[in-house]
């Protein structure tokens, strides 16, 4: 059954195109808006069944490589089902009232219902491989998404900076699950934790541990791969708000929770995870404030907390754990709700510039009321009605207390965290409060707005009234879905869940509270007089950016193929012939050296002869000729000495056949060739560099020397006796003929033979096609 | 023998082969000429040289020369002369249609 609500939403988008092209009176919305709603009471019934224990559901794809369509639920798959299914139908209800029906629904809809399907096979494989299948597929709906309007260039690069920057993260992910399956010996995820001995063991670990890391980080925009999400937002808002806020950016983080059991505990994981953490929290904070536009801000805030969970996950404590599950929840609705209130400012005002905006409180009230929620809970603003707060406080315990419990190195970085963890909260705070007092307070000129502004239709603002209200119930009650919802999602990361951290609740006088309270001192003191120290932006991040290294990169990949190709695929056809000859001269050349191939025996060789002798070099010395003669009746005739010099040889050699077809041949050959002449041109004087020159007779040498020296060697060690006593016994009595080498052609070898009459027929075809055939109007 | 000879054909591949490495059509096309003669003169040397009667069956005769490389050389012969002769048309109509016979004049466009 769980098989089928993974994949209702792909199957349902089959119907979308019709539902869309039929009918047209009803907003596509609506009836796509079935989908995630009957998903979400449907997952709303295992509620009480996560309690007691996992479920775990098994259908045979590709069982030979242990590949099986395996899913399994439990507390954190969980979660994550339910914000995808309930934030997936807020956001659906949204869209229907964001986009109008001249846009094309029928593709939006089907890519968001793609991205469903993909994001609930993610969080509910326990196949590493069906996981991977699922991951990429979430990367290709959200590159659909995001060129939504693909009419657009920004759109276009967005979509396509995302998509190389997660799937390149999805490949190394992919060669990670790869090792960890072989090391493992399962391609289970609850089998590769049961062996975690061998995979912790083995000297592969550090190479696994990165390898998912860099899928989990590209994916979840932690630093240095961050870049691609605020491009992103070039996406229409309801995609913002699902995808690029609420549940795929999260992907990365569910796939280190997911692996918590597995790595947690190694120093690895540790520096790596919550060092690359903090750093995003700090980087995308303090980005965050430089921005002007409203969306952009959202990107770089969705970074920095990102980066703040991803820091949790890898401190990896059970305070810190559960505040990263807590912080994830929270974090779901209070940047969902904030997406969607920029949607409603873009979509009444017609800009989302923070520059141009101001004011719209008293024209916008409920607008102005969700997003003051919203910002407040992301600021971690000490209040206790807002759930961002509460998490916050968590986080901040789960930094202090980092240097109880662990290993040497724990406690060596352990007293900068709660500074570095403050400094970060600093520019949260500081974005938060700008988001909201540039927009909605002030005064704002009006009057240069595209559009008179006002509050929009109610459906709009249903799904963030939802949201706000899940903020400020959670802020106020967090026990009624930390007992069913988080413990169980702790337990699954952690391994085990106590109950002390549920019913966890802040004193007045502890250390947590006394930081945020110095957060929001610091972070006044920061706004009042921020523009005093814009400017220091110039300095860092100045003239150096990741964007910049990224674009670098994508062209330079392009130039630099462009250069390698053209370096050898000059169009010259003399220079191919030349790379080939080299490599056939380098390879047999080697193996001559490598193998000690070459030997030289003087047995079983007939006798030398001096005619033959002299024949030879005349046959050598007319091909010279050939090649010195700057005359072409010359160049001709001595190749015909070659040619018949070696009918000579082969009459010597008593081949009476092959000399009546030599001769035969040759005469045609040079008649050809005179009848050739009439019609090109006089050979010139060749025009060659003394360098090229000196080259070509370098290659043909050694290829020359190359094939006396095989020759030399081959006949030298022959191995066995030729089968041609055979012919020769059996040529009257079975082929009914005494000349042998005719029986051989016709008879024992037959095939070669029509095959070489058909060579000759197509030779003749082609060239008759070739004197007849004319292109229209192309002179004879 | 058999060793003068391989040097033989080795010299008609290097000739050969230098041809090929040349600008105009026709000397490419001496050049496969070359190539394939001091090809036929391998197979031949490679199948022992003058080991017995010519292979026609004689009264008498117990000892033939290999009869298998001169089939295998007559084929060759048959079908290098057919892709000369249609070398050399298609030099013809080459030089035809795009009034050169030098290969580095003959590169195609930049996007072919």
């Amino acid at each position: 059954m769980l098989h089928l609500a993974v994949l209702a939403p792909i199957l349902f988008a089959v119907l979308v195109p019709f539902l869309y092209s039929k009918v047209r009176s009803i907003h596509t919305g609506w009836f796509v808006l079935i989908v995630p709603v009957s998903l979400f009471s449907y997952f709303l019934s295992y509620l009480p069944k996560i309690k007691e224990g996992t479920i775990v559901q098994t259908v045979n794809w590709i069982p030979s490589l242990n590949i099986n369509y395996d899913l399994y639920l439990d507390g954190l798959s969980f979660l994550f089902s339910m914000l995808i299914t309930g934030i997936g139908s807020l956001v659906v209800l949204y869209s229907i009232y964001y986009l109008h029906k001249s846009e094309k629904l029928g593709h939006f809809y089907v890519y968001l219902l793609i991205f469903m399907t993909a994001m609930l096979g993610v969080v509910l494989s326990d196949n590493l491989f069906v996981l991977y299948t699922f991951w990429e597929l979430t990367s290709l709906s959200s590159f659909l998404l995001i060129g939504f309007w693909n009419h657009r260039e920004r759109s276009r690069y967005g979509a396509q900076k995302s998509m190389l920057i997660t799937v390149f993260g999805g490949l190394a992910m992919l060669g990670g699950f790869v090792l960890l399956s072989v090391t493992a010996g399962t391609s289970s995820i609850r089998g590769v934790i049961d062996n975690a001995d061998l995979v912790l063991n083995s000297p592969l670990f550090t190479g696994i541990l990165i390898l998912i890391l860099l899928g989990a980080f590209t994916k979840s925009a932690q630093f240095p791969f961050h870049i691609w999400l605020p491009d992103a937002m070039e996406a229409p808002t309801p995609v913002s708000a699902y995808l690029h806020s609420a549940t795929m950016v999260k992907a990365g983080i569910y796939l280190v929770a997911r692996l918590s059991l597995l790595f947690a505990g190694t120093d690895l994981f540790f520096i790596l995870v919550s060092g690359f953490g903090l750093l995003t929290l700090c980087w995308g904070s303090y980005m965050a404030v430089r921005q002007t536009d409203l969306k952009g801000i959202l990107a770089y805030s969705t970074i920095s907390q990102l980066g703040m969970i991803m820091s949790m996950l890898g401190i990896g404590t059970e305070v810190a754990v559960f505040a990263a599950i807590f912080h994830i929840f929270n974090h779901a609705t209070f940047k969902g709700s904030l997406f969607m209130v920029a949607g409603i400012v873009d979509h009444e005002t017609g800009t989302r510039d923070i520059r141009r905006l101001g004011g719209l409180m008293t024209l916008m009230p409920i607008t102005a009321t969700l997003a003051l929620f919203g910002t407040f809970s992301m600021a971690g603003m000490p209040l206790p009605i807002l759930n961002g707060f509460l998490s916050k406080e968590m986080f901040f315990e789960s930094t202090l207390n980092l240097g109880h419990e662990g290993s040497s190195l724990v406690a060596t970085v352990a007293p900068f965290y709660p500074i570095i963890a403050i400094f970060g909260s600093i520019f949260t705070f500081v974005y938060s409060v700008l988001l909201f007092f540039k927009t909605f307070t002030g005064k704002g000129d009006l009057s240069k707005l595209e559009k008179k502004p006002h509050e929009p239709p109610f459906g709009m603002h249903l799904s963030p009234v939802i949201l706000v209200a899940l903020i400020v119930i959670i802020g106020l009650f967090p026990n009624l879905i930390n007992g069913p919802i988080i413990t169980p999602a702790v337990e699954a990361v952690y391994g085990s869940a106590p109950d002390k951290h549920i019913y966890f609740w802040h004193g007045f006088n502890s250390v947590p509270l006394l930081m945020s309270l110095i957060v929001v001192a610091l972070g006044l003191v920061l706004y009042i007089t921020r523009e005093k120290w814009l400017s220091f932006y110039n300095v860092m991040p100045g003239r150096f950016s990741a964007n910049k290294t990224y674009d670098y990169i994508v062209e330079n990949v392009f130039t630099m193929s462009k250069k390698a190709t053209s370096f050898y695929m000059t169009g010259s056809l003399r220079l191919y012939m030349s790379l080939i000859l080299l490599f056939l001269v380098i390879v047999t050349g080697s193996i001559f050296i490598i193998t000690d191939g070459f030997s030289i025996s003087t047995d079983n060789l007939a006798p030398i002869n001096w005619t033959e002798i002299l024949i030879g070099l005349i046959m050598v010395g007319a091909a010279f000729a050939t090649v010195l003669s700057n005359n072409r009746i010359t160049s001709i005739l001595v190749l015909g000495v070659v040619g018949f010099g070696l009918s000579l040889l082969f009459v010597i050699y008593r081949a009476p056949d092959l000399a009546l077809t030599q001769l035969i041949v040759e005469t045609v050959t040079v008649a050809l060739f005179l009848l050739c002449f009439y019609h090109l041109p006089e050979l010139k004087k060749r025009e060659e560099s003394v360098g090229n020159n000196l080259l070509n007779w370098i290659i043909s040498i050694s290829v020359g020397t190359i094939i006396t020296l095989t020759a030399i060697a081959s006949h030298s060690t022959k191995l066995f006796e030729t089968i041609s006593d055979y012919f020769v016994e059996t040529s009257v009595p079975l082929g009914g003929g005494h000349n042998i080498v005719n029986v051989i052609l016709v008879d024992m070898r037959g095939l070669d033979t029509m095959l070489e009459i058909t060579v000759l027929g197509l030779a003749a075809l082609a060239i008759f096609t070739m004197i007849k055939l004319r292109k229209d109007g192309e002179a004879d | 023998m058999e060793i003068i000879m391989s040097i033989v054909a080795g010299l008609l591949f290097t000739t050969g082969v230098y041809m090929l490495l040349q600008k105009q059509i026709l000397r490419i096309i001496i050049g496969t000429s070359l190539i394939s003669h001091g090809a036929h003169l391998l197979i031949l040397t490679m199948g022992r040289l003058k080991t017995g009667a010519p292979p026609i069956i004689v009264e008498g005769v117990t000892q033939y020369t290999d009869p298998l490389p001169q089939a295998l050389i007559l084929t060759s012969i048959v079908i290098s002369f057919g892709v000369t002769s249609y070398l050399l048309v298609l030099a013809y109509r080459t030089y035809k249609t795009n009034h050169t016979d030098n290969m580095d004049e003959l590169r195609g466009t930049e996007h072919e």
